[in-house]
């Protein structure tokens, strides 16, 4: 299996997210769509990493591990906020800078 | 013994130094009389020095020059006194006339509050420095200064009584009317200095004199000089703003209208007339509308009711004759008539307004047998009105005279006979007027057909008339004595002049203005001849001088029309172009904005949309761009 097969694996993960993020009704299945797109990331900078030989990537890889993890607490952290708020979670309710 | 210059130095600033005074020490102008004695304090001296000026003047021009505009190492013009001969005598004229007019003024303002008669003498004071400012001028620039000055000053005195709406109409109309001329004025002086280099009115003598002087556009010059001379002297057709000037003051009337501001513009021409020898044909246009202006003037005079404006018309009507004698190439017999005329012209003016101080109005119909209740302004009025006929041993005798023997001299037949047609007019004016006002049975109801009836049946002389206090009587008898003074001394003592005027000159010249003075016996004294005949014989024309010859209605239709449809465009331009532009753009700015508001719909996936298609745009762009 070459470079181009990760690519292409990466890239249709990266769309199956972003098609999530825009799509879903539900913050929380925007957040997943989210993780979505930073795991095709992860994926491009290991592939890139291993048939570079070149270690840089998957150094990065933890690092964004780590963050997307925080970045997920965070997230679910402002929702759970949001509902209280707002008594709801759907997207589309959220518009208060509507100009 | 000080030099000429020095004295008419001393005469010009003696007035400067009592408008000082007067301008910034308020409560000495505010204090009224004590502000006058001031004022006339300074008159006298000024007086003095200038008829010192002008019996120590020789033959030599004494000239005391200070720079003024400096301009890349040369100056580009001067100020100082200039005192020959003929500034030194108007000095003497003006300097005589505004001590006199200042005196007679305390009497006649008697009346006014305290702090308005300051403001009276204060501007007495800068009109008189302004108008010697202007007869010293040695270049032509300050000329130019002190000649708008005595316009800023006729304008402030005609609208001395500003709460009149009719004086301050006209001290508006005098105001534009002369600026008008005035403007010639300023693009001839200095279209003049372009060619010369120079203001300096001996070496411009000089260039003109030694033929140097391009002859190339100097017609246009001398007009555009001449226009300064037309607003000023009153000539056809910006005579206009003479009548009207008579809401001021009388002795106003008589010092700046009569005597010496309106008399600045033969003096302007006496001055450069070096300068309009050199063309020819502005001379004959000069003579041609003089005599022009004098006749239409004297018929306007016929009929007028009020006492002022028929002295106001006699004057536009003199000074068309003193024009026609400087077109005529004698500027000096011109200067001469210009001297006698300001004495007994001033002396007429105050005379009429003792008239009006004793009886309340300037209408004639409203006097009548007034020689019994005030000889002595009958008297020296008389002696005016026979000075103004060109009477013998009378001050307009000879200077009459010698401006028709000039006329005739210089072969303008056109204007001498209109000039002949004026004697006959002015002896027939003026009498008419010393007729109605001093003698007259009471006049019934169409007396002179005029609107006034309503006062002529009345006949209401004032009871109370009588002679004015001293303070107005002894200017008028000065006036009336110096008149018959030079009356008497020209009559036997002909000065030498550059022409010999026909024999048959003199006796036609009396005959024709005691024919003048005869027919207004008959008409208003004897009643021989009803003045409804005239009326009814000239009708066209009698219509047509009460109407004042539509000049007035022809200005005001003409500039008011003009100046209203320019106003009217310009005003359009502005409420549709301007603002139009710039209200569209306003308004597309602001739907715009509008428009543009609902991008923002809040939905953070909208944005997220967003970001997603101009990032895909932007790699297809550096994909395939």
């Amino acid at each position: 299996m070459g470079l181009q097969a990760y690519l292409a694996l990466a890239a249709v993960v990266f769309c199956i997210g972003l098609f999530g993020v825009m799509t879903r009704r539900n913050t929380i299945g925007i957040l997943l769509g989210i993780e979505l797109m930073l795991n095709a990331v992860n994926i491009n900078l290991v592939a890139f990493a291993r048939f570079s030989a070149d270690v840089t990537g998957m150094v990065f890889t933890v690092f964004t591990i780590c963050i997307t993890v925080s970045e997920a607490a965070l997230g679910l952290a402002i929702v759970i906020l949001l509902f209280r708020v707002r008594r709801t979670v759907m997207a589309d309710h959220l518009d208060l800078l509507k100009g | 013994m000080a030099d000429t210059g020095t004295l008419a130095l001393t005469a010009l600033l003696l007035h400067a130094i009592a408008f000082l005074l007067l301008a910034v020490v308020v409560p000495l102008r505010r204090s009224g009389r004590p502000a006058a004695m001031v004022s006339m304090l300074c008159a006298a001296g000024s007086f003095g020095a200038a008829v010192q000026a002008w019996r120590t003047h020789g033959e030599t021009v004494s000239r005391l020059l200070w720079d003024w505009l400096p301009s890349q190492g040369q100056t580009l013009a001067t100020v100082g006194v200039m005192a020959d001969a003929d500034s030194t005598l108007m000095l003497t004229l003006v300097g005589l006339v505004s001590l006199l007019v200042q005196v007679y003024s305390l009497g006649y303002l008697s009346d006014e509050p305290r702090p308005s008669l300051g403001r009276y003498y204060a501007y007495q004071s800068l009109f008189a420095f302004s108008m010697m400012g202007l007869v010293l001028a040695p270049n032509l620039l300050q000329l130019f200064i002190c000649w708008e000055l005595v316009g800023l000053c006729s304008y402030l005195l005609i609208g001395y009584w500003y709460q009149r709406p009719a004086a301050a109409r006209a001290a508006v109309k005098a105001f534009w009317t002369t600026k008008a001329g005035d403007v010639g004025l300023l693009v001839g002086i200095i279209l003049l200095w372009r060619q010369t280099n120079t203001f300096d009115l001996i070496q411009l003598r000089m260039l003109a004199e030694s033929g140097a002087l391009p002859a190339a556009g100097l017609s246009l010059i001398t007009f555009c000089i001449y226009l300064g001379a037309v607003g000023k002297s009153a000539q056809f057709p910006l005579h206009v703003w003479l009548p009207d000037a008579m809401e001021g003051p009388t002795p106003v009337s008589a010092l700046i209208h009569a005597a010496t501001m309106v008399t600045a513009g033969v003096y302007l021409l006496l001055r450069t007339s070096w300068l309009f020898a050199l063309t020819p044909d502005i001379l004959l246009i000069v003579a041609w509308i003089g005599a022009f202006t004098a006749l239409l003037a004297a018929v306007l005079a016929c009929v007028q009711d009020d006492i002022k404006r028929v002295l106001a018309y006699s004057t536009v009507s003199q000074l068309g004759y003193m024009m026609t004698a400087i077109g005529a190439g004698f500027a000096s017999v011109g200067f001469f008539h210009l001297l006698t005329h300001g004495v007994f012209k001033a002396l007429l003016f105050l005379g009429a307004g003792a008239l009006i101080h004793a009886v309340g109005s300037n209408n004639l119909s409203q006097m009548g047998q007034l020689a019994r209740r005030m000889p002595q302004t009958m008297i020296v009025f008389v002696v005016g009105t026979l000075s103004l006929a060109g009477i013998p041993l009378f001050a307009g005798f000879l200077s009459k005279e010698e401006i028709l023997g000039a006329v005739w001299e210089r072969g303008f037949v056109g204007p001498f006979v209109l000039l002949m047609i004026v004697a006959f007019l002015t002896a027939f004016y003026m009498f008419r007027a010393v007729f109605l006002a001093f003698f007259g049975a009471p006049r019934i109801g169409h007396a002179h057909g005029h609107v006034d009836i309503a006062h002529a049946g009345a006949h209401v002389s004032e009871p109370h008339a009588h002679d004015p206090p001293a303070t107005m009587a002894v200017p008028l008898w000065i006036l009336a004595g110096l008149s018959v003074v030079i009356g008497v001394y020209f009559t036997f003592e002909h000065p030498e002049t550059e022409f010999v005027s026909p024999a048959w000159l003199m006796p036609s010249a009396v005959g024709v203005a005691a024919a003048g003075i005869l027919m207004a016996w008959a008409t208003y004294q004897r009643r021989t001849i009803d003045p409804a005949v005239f009326t009814m014989a000239f009708a066209p024309l009698y219509r047509a001088a009460l109407a004042k010859f539509w000049i007035d209605d022809l200005f005001e239709g003409v500039f008011a029309a003009a100046v209203l449809a320019f106003s009217r465009a310009v005003g359009w331009v502005d409420r549709y172009l301007v603002d139009g532009v710039l209200n569209a753009l306003s308004a597309w700015t602001l739907t715009a904005g509008d428009d543009l508001r609902t991008m923002q719909s809040g939905r953070a996936q909208d944005y997220v949309y967003g970001v997603a298609v101009g990032l895909l745009a932007l790699l297809l762009w550096v994909q395939f761009g």
